[in-house]
């Protein structure tokens, strides 16, 4: 952790002034509070959908009989609404200590590829700040960074490296309020699909890949990722689904007959 | 055992807390050692959709036909309005709305 990650040329290049600066890797991202604020703000009404499940998540802890440190730590140290409302079901006494840590890693293994797809940006960060920005990485902030690194590459506009942890506290407010309140005041709460709240973050999620608009290079990919969600999601429970299909679409990606190799100038590829 | 139960659930919630972690600081922690070569590039570059609509599936596609078009709804209006809180208030409107309708 230490060292430099900056050390590692990025592939992609996001920054006009590339094209008078052969280094890509001697490109630094800023990292401001006006980049941080801005990340914040667009992750809020995604933030506002989690903390329903924060309150849920805090009311279920007490019911397993959790204590407020608890639960509270929980959500402070591990913040992962996923993994914490499944280790809600294993919890019992005595505590499966190692079952609980392990299916916690398992149903987090597909952060690895989320991760790793924000690399070329957050390569371009000192290693601090990069690896601190991945501690508040969630679905949510990262679907909402992503969208917005797309958008600044389209435009042309260096990135903010704070976007991410701006982002990521956001859900991390929410989260952590909503989870006490859950705990300390709700007392029964109605079950969130009965207000299409459980929606929510499909509709989320939808409306973030429609702004990342895909091109016609990634139907194969989508498709291919969706009939893998499909299919796990129906075998497996939990979030497999997910390591499934990002998996399967990049490995279609990866393996399709791509035409840049075959033709000249692909308009694909002015749009990296 | 002369730990306490309380001090066995902290320490199992640091424990959970650390994988977490991990899973999230890999991605990168991989990537400062590895060049990608083209087919990785294109892996990598895939990942982001292919995530996002591997998210969405199942709630999409598999929880009947109310919610399958309310996705759909939340496309057009994302796609119109380019306004996350709007497309996902409008999302939520519909689901409401096909639920009732629909079953």
């Amino acid at each position: 952790m230490r060292k430099n990650v900056q050390a590692a040329a990025p592939t992609e290049s996001y920054c006009p002034d590339m094209k008078t600066n052969p280094s890509p890797s001697a490109g630094r991202l800023p990292f401001t509070r006006a980049g941080a604020v801005a990340g914040f703000r667009a992750c809020v009404p995604v933030a506002i959908g989690v903390g329903v499940y924060g309150v849920l998540f805090g009311l279920l802890a007490r019911q397993k009989g959790l204590s407020y440190l608890e639960t509270q730590s929980m959500s402070l140290l591990v913040f992962a609404g996923a993994s914490q409302l499944i280790s809600l079901d294993l919890w019992g006494s005595p505590l499966p200590v190692f079952s609980l840590i392990a299916t916690t890693f398992i149903v987090n293994l597909r952060h690895v590829l989320m991760g790793a797809a924000l690399s070329p940006q957050l390569l371009r960060l000192p290693a601090g700040r990069a690896f601190g920005s991945l501690f508040f990485m969630t679905d949510e902030s990262w679907a909402v960074t992503l969208s917005r690194l797309t958008a600044d590459n389209r435009r042309g506009v260096m990135p903010d490296g704070a976007y991410l942890i701006g982002a990521g506290l956001a859900v991390y407010l929410f989260w952590n309020v909503s989870t006490a309140l859950g705990h300390v005041l709700v007392r029964g709460l109605d079950d969130p699909a009965r207000y299409g709240l459980d929606f929510a973050f499909t509709a989320v999620f939808t409306a973030l890949l429609v702004g990342m608009r895909p091109r016609r290079v990634d139907i194969l990919p989508l498709c291919v990722a969706v009939a893998a969600a499909l299919l796990t999601a129906r075998v497996c429970p939990g979030k497999w689904y997910i390591l499934a299909g990002a998996f399967a679409g990049g490995t279609a990606a990866a393996l399709a007959p791509h035409k840049d190799d075959d033709k000249p100038a692909p308009r694909k590829e002015t749009r990296p | 055992m002369s730990m306490s139960p309380l001090s066995i659930s902290l320490l199992t919630i640091v424990g959970m807390a650390l994988a977490t972690y991990t899973s999230r600081a890999a991605g990168l922690a991989l990537m400062t050692r590895v060049t990608p070569g083209p087919r990785l590039r294109r892996f990598m570059r895939a990942i982001p959709g292919a995530i996002l609509v591997s998210i969405i599936a199942p709630g999409a596609l598999a929880s009947g036909p109310a919610d399958a078009i309310a996705t759909g709804v939340t496309a057009v209006a994302a796609w119109r309005f380019r306004n996350l809180p709007l497309a996902m208030a409008v999302g939520v409107g519909a689901v409401l709305l096909l639920r009732q309708v629909m079953s």
